[in-house]
């Protein structure tokens, strides 16, 4: 089934409106678009729009966490995590305040908008700051359990989300765990390593592989800080290259963070699949993931060429 | 508490300050001078503060991060935290660091320093504390030059949508900003008609006047359902002649000359300065 992780997002706040009386959600009028709107449906009062203002949905968030409440802020990736860096950067993380930042509309997947709505640099910017985690679904289950996951655990957390439905990579029995890559496919010849809708991309990847004659182990990093370390030098022993695929700048993002792990622990050949840095344009999403290469097929191209390294 | 013991605690905060700031040889005196009396009352007359941990406490938050001093000083005057720590502001290892930290210190309710931030960190206490039916309130000091700053008049606007009687926003309105007087470097004027059509209810006040200060703060209780900002008029480096109304005297030390000169003219007035003076 195909879901968008924000949707997923709305539904995981709904329940989170039950089960927890100390979360708030704030919204910088869009909470049609970033699913807040269904938080807002079962418990009108504990859901604050604060306008057009995204610095300030950042630092009020702040305060009503400094009095006991765990607030979930949400916008746009672009305005959430760019237009209030600098708030998220002194006001939340460097007290390591217990604020989630739940942002929507991340990537080119954004579409139509263009380039000035489609953050690819968010992820850079986030996991720069000290004190914050950093994640990035690849599903709606998995987007639904870290919402929940992070309601949980006590510090400022960036949940990346994403505007397009996006097909299932899990089962219901799926469990997500905190800060822990999750091996999807095994294989010897090569690790692939994904983010967010480039997850699906890296299976599809590694049946085409397959037939092929190469086995593609697959490994899906959700949690980009504190990334799983562990798991990323054993593939890089086990398979000698790696590919990494994000919808994201292929500056900063999970290829710049998968090449610090190895090149501080056990340096292989990498090749990163992403936007090779320059800003994204309106259109759909299907199309723009393809002219900006963000596919299964280049995901394969990047392999032959890193087994040959 | 009279006006005179005030002024005493006053002095006292003064001395430290400067004692502070000339041993760090680096630090914000202009902009914490000024503030003194407005912090004195706030902790001494109208905050409900027993200690710096007991959850029905009012909130303070210095938005205007840089005055860190005049808060250290008052945290100390309290008792709240130690005075042995005077020589130790902006050294390194040190509690008292170059903007307040809340994860270092004890009765700082939020870490602030970079301008504009602290309205809504203050508004977010605030509608916390009305969605939970508490009698807290919450206090901001805001400097003049930091309402330059965009994010105060978002946060200005969250306050009255959401009609937060709660907190009160103090300006210390010394008219002077780092590169200048208010109005050669970005015109802030009419502070009190900007303020009231984002729908506030707005006070002036003597900021050096316990007096005064006494008869804001009472106004400000008889206003219901919206946010209020008390407008103190102050006087830069207040307390210490060679600094007064001077912009260059924002972020300064003083020389050892300088600062003989200003713990003179500031006396022993019921001293109760420890750890300070040159041998402190």
């Amino acid at each position: 089934m195909a879901k968008a992780t924000r949707e997923a997002y709305g539904e995981a706040l709904k329940k989170l409106a039950a089960s927890n009386p100390d979360i708030v959600v704030l919204d910088a009028d869009l909470s049609g678009s970033t699913k807040t709107a269904e938080f807002k449906k079962v418990s009108p009062e504990r859901f604050f729009n604060v306008g057009i203002a995204e610095q300030n949905l950042i630092g009020t968030a702040a305060g009503l966490s400094l009095a006991g409440k765990i607030p979930f802020a949400s916008s746009f990736a672009m305005f959430a995590a760019g237009r209030a860096f600098e708030i998220i950067r002194n006001t939340v993380a460097y007290p390591a305040l217990n604020v989630k930042i739940a942002a929507t509309h991340a990537g080119l997947t954004v579409g139509e908008d263009g380039g000035s709505h489609q953050a690819v640099e968010d992820i850079s910017l986030m996991r720069t700051i000290p004190n914050m985690v950093v994640i990035n679904p690849a599903d709606s289950r998995e987007a639904e359990q870290a919402v929940l996951k992070a309601a949980e655990y006590v510090g400022p957390v960036y949940i990346r989300l994403g505007r397009m439905a996006v097909e299932d990579v899990y089962t219901d029995s799926y469990v997500f765990e905190w800060g822990k890559g999750v091996l999807l496919r095994d294989g010897k010849d090569v690790s692939i390593i994904a983010m967010g809708l480039m997850v699906q991309e890296a299976l599809k990847a590694h049946e085409i592989l397959k037939e092929e004659g190469i086995n593609a182990k697959v490994i899906n990093i959700h949690t980009i800080k504190p990334i799983d370390r562990n798991l990323i030098i054993s593939a890089a022993k086990e398979t000698k290259a790696i590919v990494t695929a994000e919808e994201h700048s292929i500056i900063g993002g999970l290829g710049s963070a998968v090449l610090e792990v190895l090149s501080d622990e056990y340096p292989v050949p990498l090749k990163r699949v992403g936007i090779l840095d320059t800003f994204g344009e309106s259109g759909k999403p299907k199309d723009l993931l393809e002219k900006y290469r963000l596919t299964a097929d280049e995901i394969v191209r990047q392999v032959k060429e890193v087994i040959k390294l | 508490m009279k006006y005179d013991e005030l002024k005493v605690i006053a002095n006292s905060m003064r001395k430290n300050i400067l004692t502070m700031i000339y041993k760090a040889k680096s630090g914000h005196p202009g902009g914490s001078l000024s503030a003194v009396e407005i912090m004195v009352y706030l902790y001494y007359k109208e905050m409900k503060i027993d200690s710096p941990t007991d959850e029905n406490r009012d909130r303070f938050v210095l938005s205007k991060g840089h005055g860190a001093p005049v808060l250290y000083a008052v945290l100390m005057e309290k008792g709240f935290i130690s005075k042995d720590l005077i020589p130790t502001l902006r050294q390194i290892d040190s509690k008292l660091q170059g903007h307040p930290d809340m994860k270092k210190l004890p009765g700082v309710e939020a870490s602030t320093g970079s301008l504009g931030q602290g309205l809504s960190i203050a508004n977010g206490m605030a509608l916390a504390f009305k969605l939970d039916k508490k009698p807290n309130r919450v206090f901001a000091l805001l400097g003049d030059g930091e309402i330059n700053e965009g994010m105060i008049w978002e946060a200005a606007m969250l306050a009255s949508h959401y009609n937060l009687d709660n907190l009160t926003a103090v300006l210390d309105h010394n008219g002077l900003q780092i590169d200048g007087k208010n109005e050669d470097v970005m015109t802030i004027e009419p502070i009190d008609k900007k303020f009231e059509a984002f729908g506030w209810h707005v006070i002036k006040a003597e900021g050096h006047s316990f007096e005064s200060l006494e008869k804001a703060f009472e106004e400000r209780k008889t206003i219901k359902g919206k946010p209020a900002i008390i407008i103190a008029d102050t006087i830069k480096g207040k307390g210490c002649s060679f600094m007064e109304n001077q912009a260059s005297w924002h972020g300064k030390a003083p020389n050892e000359g300088e600062f003989c000169k200003a713990m003179e003219e500031m006396g022993d007035i019921g001293d109760k300065t420890e750890g300070g003076g040159l041998n402190g």
